[in-house]
This record gives structure tokens, C-alpha cells and sequence, in this order.
């Protein structure tokens, strides 16, 4: 068998494609945040933890009511778009004036609340989401064996970030959420109900993180601190991609999930530092984020 | 050429920021098809004036009718959405917008506003610039796009803001040429200017504020008996 730097190519492929998969997680979760941030100027916390309550919300559905994975693909991130709403009409809007600090600290404090309410009807265990019949077994790539729920949490992921992408950069929807994120009164003022777009952009961000909660189901077990463990990674994400960069936070998500990969092969003792290395790095050399602009 | 309806009118309007009250009962009307400046110095509160009509003061109270409709109590996209356009006196080109996309982002919010070809046609630098990012465009070049970009939306009445403001001769000149172009057209408009030489012949009447209140008020055809008046307002 073939071996690159003394390791098996399919040991390699299997990280990284591991990498690839965490990396989609990534980019899902910071691609909301930055969307977040850029239109609320809130620093979402409460994001790892409405995750979770996808990846609940579609656990539920399976478990209770019988509704399989696609309709749960939808339903879920609904759900949690839902409770965007509600947290945004009935908390956040009373913070835009005020410093990030209090947007940090009330998200921070939601997602507290959130995790322990789960924590203490499902307890800390985690529960496993029975992969769907048609993701079963790999697809044999003749150099490695690739999983298929693995193949399909990549590219539903890429469509999804890049379909948003396409959404914000290169539409009229777009150009408003761009234009009012750099001058909301402004926009306002052009006749644009901009509260109502501010809530739908809450919505919208925690939707995605629903949906990568659904995603991610399947893959790691459905447990209160799933949405702990991944978050600090996602915020280096958005750190080192630069805060508000949409492109950005794809780009560097899908980035340091495979230099994760990478480090597990080679230095398995860093890889769950790896990436708050490049952070520091990045924070010396380009403060603003290797996507963000200087202010 | 002015119809004789009033599309504006301001009843005893007070606004503040915060804790401090810039309007102390401001009174004006504007007939449909009139063009009316708030002349004054620094600080007499003409662009609050403006922004009270849009709401973008913090407390504003008195009475604000658009075409007939009491606005004081409405949130500023609805009050956009009576017919206004606004051109800010920063002009508020968005940087994250192409020049045509700037162009093209303010909703319409009446009927009969210019198509894109006879904006492109009145301005021309903006056609050869429509995918430079929006503020990469000159100053000159920006004040064009905020008044254009108001042009396309069908507004009823039109709020500029110090749109001379900074720039040079050449376009001042071609922005007369466009205020005169939109009045024969028939189109209401409320300037702030500055430049009372650009504003004089262009304007039906002159309101000048003072500590936020119309302290005077000048129509064209007593500009020559009023000039010194104005000018002890002024201090021009």
C-alpha cells in the first residue's frame, strides 16, 4: 500500500475527509454568525446551542413522531428559526444601541439555559440518530472507501453555504442586507421595513445552524454539549476568517476542518489546538481576519 | 406652473436626540411641484428638519402630512413609502454596493419614476462607472448617484441635503442643470443648501431657520427687498 510522509494514503484520506466533514460544520455555523453579526451586531453565543436544539429537533421527530431524516432536513431548521424570531422580537432588539458586550452576555446566558434545560430532560449521554437506509455503507472510490452520509453531508453543505452566498452577494435581497448592515437608517429611510428584515436575518443565521444541527445528527451522538464543544472552535473560525466576511467564513471553515484533519495524521498531540494557533498567528499578522477589512 | 395642493406640509414640529431638543415648532408647507430651500446657519436645525420628516430623529411630535396622510406616528419605511426620496447630506453611497447596484437598491415607492436608461442618459459618468464599487466613485460622481439613485423610485417629493456640498463648479453647475430638468417636470423638492447662489433662482421660496424654528420666510419675487434681511441671517 502506498504511503505519504510514512502514512497509509487511505489513513490520510480518511482524516481528511473527517476534516472535510468538521470543516462543513464550520462553515455552516460561522457563515450564520457572520451574517448575524454583520446585519445585528450581536455576537451571537447562543449559536453552538441552537445547533443542539436542531440536532434535538430532528431526534424528536424521528423519536416520537415518526418523521424521517428529509422532512426533518426542513422542519428543524424551521423550528429553530422559529425561536430566532422570538429571541430577536422579545430580547436582542432592545441591544442595538448598546455595546457588543451585552448581545454577547444575553446570548451567552441563552445558550446556558438552553444546554441545561437539555442537559436535564436527556441527560449528558447523547443519543445516536439511526442513519438513514440510503447512506448506509461507502462508496468505493478506488483509492479510499468513502462513506456515504460523509459524501452527502459535503456537498448538501457547499450547496447551502454557497447558495447563501449567491443569495447575499449577487441579489436584490442581497444588496439590501448588504446596504443595511453598512447603514440601516439609511435603508430604512429608501421605504425598506429594515426591524423586519433584522429579525428574518436572525432567523435566517440560527436556521443554518439548525440545519447543521439535522446534519450533524446522524454523525456525532445528539447530546446537550455538542453545541459547547464545536462553538469555540467555530469562533476562531470567524476570528481568522475575518468577522462579517461571508466568503470568508466558508472559505476558512472548510480550511482549518482539513488542517485539523491534516494535524490528527501527523501530530495527533495538536490537534485540538491547531487551530487556535493559526488564530494567534493570524491575530499578529492581519488583526481584522484574513477576509475582513481593516477599519 | 405650481399646482395649488399642498403635498407637505410641517405643524409645530419638535424632535430631539436623546435629551436634547433641536426643534422648537417648526411650521412649512410645500405645494406639489414647488421647490423650497431651509436656508440658515450651522446648527439652526435644517437637516433635523429633513430627518423629522422621515423619522430619523430620536422624539419627534407636532404634525407631518405627506399628500394629505398624518406620518408623525409612523414607523420611517412607511413614511418613505408616501413618495419620498432622500439624498443625505453624506450621501450614503453603500461601499459594499456596485455604482449600479447603489442605483438600483432604493425600492419604488411611488409611480413614474425614471427608467435606468434616462438616468444613465442625464448621467452619463454613471453609466461608464456602473460596476465600480460605489464609494471608489469621486465625490462629484457620488452625489450624482444619490440623487439619481432617488430618481428611478417614482418619489413624490424630494428631500436634498447640502447636495453642492464640497464640490466643484463644473458639478454644481450640472446638478442646477438636473434640479431644473426635475422642476419642469413638475417634481416637489426641499433643499438644504448652503450655497445660496446655487439655491436663489432655482427656488419658489426660502425658509430661514434659526434655533430650530422658521425665523423667516422669503418668496422668490421678494429676494431683491429682503437680500439684506437675508444676508444678517445668513452672514454671507
Amino acid at each position: 500500500m502506498s504511503e505519504i510522509f510514512g502514512v497509509p494514503v487511505q489513513a490520510l484520506m480518511g482524516q481528511l475527509t473527517i476534516g472535510l466533514v468538521n470543516g462543513c460544520f464550520y462553515a455552516l455555523l460561522s457563515l450564520g454568525l457572520a451574517v448575524i453579526f454583520g446585519m445585528l451586531n450581536i455576537v451571537n453565543f447562543a449559536h453552538g446551542a441552537l445547533y443542539m436544539v436542531g440536532a434535538f429537533f430532528s431526534w424528536m421527530l424521528l423519536n416520537y413522531a415518526g418523521v424521517n431524516y428529509w422532512y426533518s432536513l426542513i422542519l428543524a431548521p424551521l423550528g429553530v428559526a422559529a425561536i430566532g424570531v422570538v429571541i430577536e422580537r422579545t430580547m436582542l432588539k432592545w441591544l442595538y444601541q448598546l455595546d457588543h458586550l451585552y448581545g454577547l452576555l444575553l446570548t451567552f446566558g441563552l445558550a446556558l439555559v438552553t444546554e441545561g434545560v437539555f442537559r436535564h430532560y436527556y441527560g449528558s449521554s447523547g443519543q445516536p440518530y439511526d442513519l438513514p437506509e440510503v447512506f448506509r455503507g461507502p462508496i468505493d472510490l478506488g483509492f479510499m472507501m468513502l462513506p456515504k452520509y460523509r459524501a452527502w453531508v459535503v456537498v448538501a453543505s457547499l450547496l447551502v453555504c454557497f447558495a447563501t452566498w449567491y443569495v447575499i452577494e449577487k441579489t436584490k435581497l442581497g444588496a439590501y442586507l448588504r446596504a443595511g448592515t453598512e447603514n440601516p437608517k439609511l435603508v430604512q429611510a429608501f421605504g425598506i421595513n429594515v426591524p423586519l428584515m433584522i429579525t428574518l436575518t436572525y432567523a435566517f443565521g440560527v436556521g443554518l445552524a439548525g440545519f447543521a444541527g439535522v446534519m450533524a445528527a446522524p454523525v456525532y451522538l445528539v447530546a446537550p454539549t455538542m453545541g459547547s464543544s464545536i462553538i469555540i472552535v467555530v469562533f476562531a473560525v470567524v476570528v481568522i476568517g475575518g468577522m462579517g466576511s461571508i466568503m470568508g467564513s466558508i472559505v476558512t471553515g472548510l480550511g482549518l476542518g482539513l488542517i485539523e484533519g491534516l494535524t490528527k495524521v501527523y501530530y495527533p498531540e495538536a490537534s485540538t489546538t491547531v487551530v487556535f494557533v493559526i488564530m494567534a498567528i493570524v491575530l499578529m499578522v492581519r488583526p481584522a481576519g484574513l477576509f475582513g477589512k481593516e477599519k | 406652473m405650481s399646482g395649488s395642493e399642498v403635498l407637505l406640509s410641517a405643524h409645530g414640529v419638535h424632535a430631539w436626540y436623546g435629551e436634547s431638543h433641536i426643534l422648537h415648532g417648526v411650521d412649512f408647507e410645500v405645494k406639489t411641484g414647488e421647490l423650497v430651500t431651509l436656508l440658515g446657519r450651522n446648527g439652526a436645525g435644517r437637516t433635523t428638519t429633513l430627518k423629522s420628516i422621515l423619522g430619523l430623529v430620536g422624539k419627534r411630535t407636532g404634525s407631518i402630512k405627506i399628500g394629505g396622510v398624518e406620518s408623525i406616528g409612523l414607523p420611517t419605511h412607511r413614511i418613505a413609502r408616501l413618495g419620498l426620496g432622500y439624498c443625505p447630506e453624506e450621501r450614503g453611497i453603500f461601499s459594499s454596493l456596485s455604482c449600479e447596484e447603489n442605483l438600483l437598491m432604493p425600492p419604488a415607492v411611488g409611480s413614474g419614476g425614471l427608467s435606468l436608461d434616462e438616468i444613465y442618459a442625464m448621467f452619463p459618468n454613471l453609466k461608464e462607472r456602473r460596476n465600480s464599487q460605489g464609494t471608489r466613485l469621486s465625490g462629484g460622481e457620488q452625489q450624482m448617484l444619490a440623487m439619481a439613485r432617488i430618481l428611478r423610485t417614482g418619489a413624490k417629493v424630494l428631500l436634498l441635503d447640502e447636495i453642492t456640498e464640497g464640490l466643484a463648479p463644473v458639478i454644481v453647475q450640472t446638478l442646477g442643470r438636473v434640479i431644473r430638468q426635475l422642476k419642469e417636470k413638475g417634481m416637489t423638492m426641499v433643499m438644504v443648501e448652503q450655497n445660496f447662489r446655487f439655491a436663489a433662482p432655482l427656488a419658489d421660496r426660502h425658509y430661514v431657520m434659526e434655533h430650530g424654528k422658521i425665523a423667516a420666510v422669503v418668496e422668490k419675487h421678494e429676494l431683491k427687498a429682503k437680500e439684506g434681511m437675508l444676508h444678517e441671517y445668513l452672514g454671507v
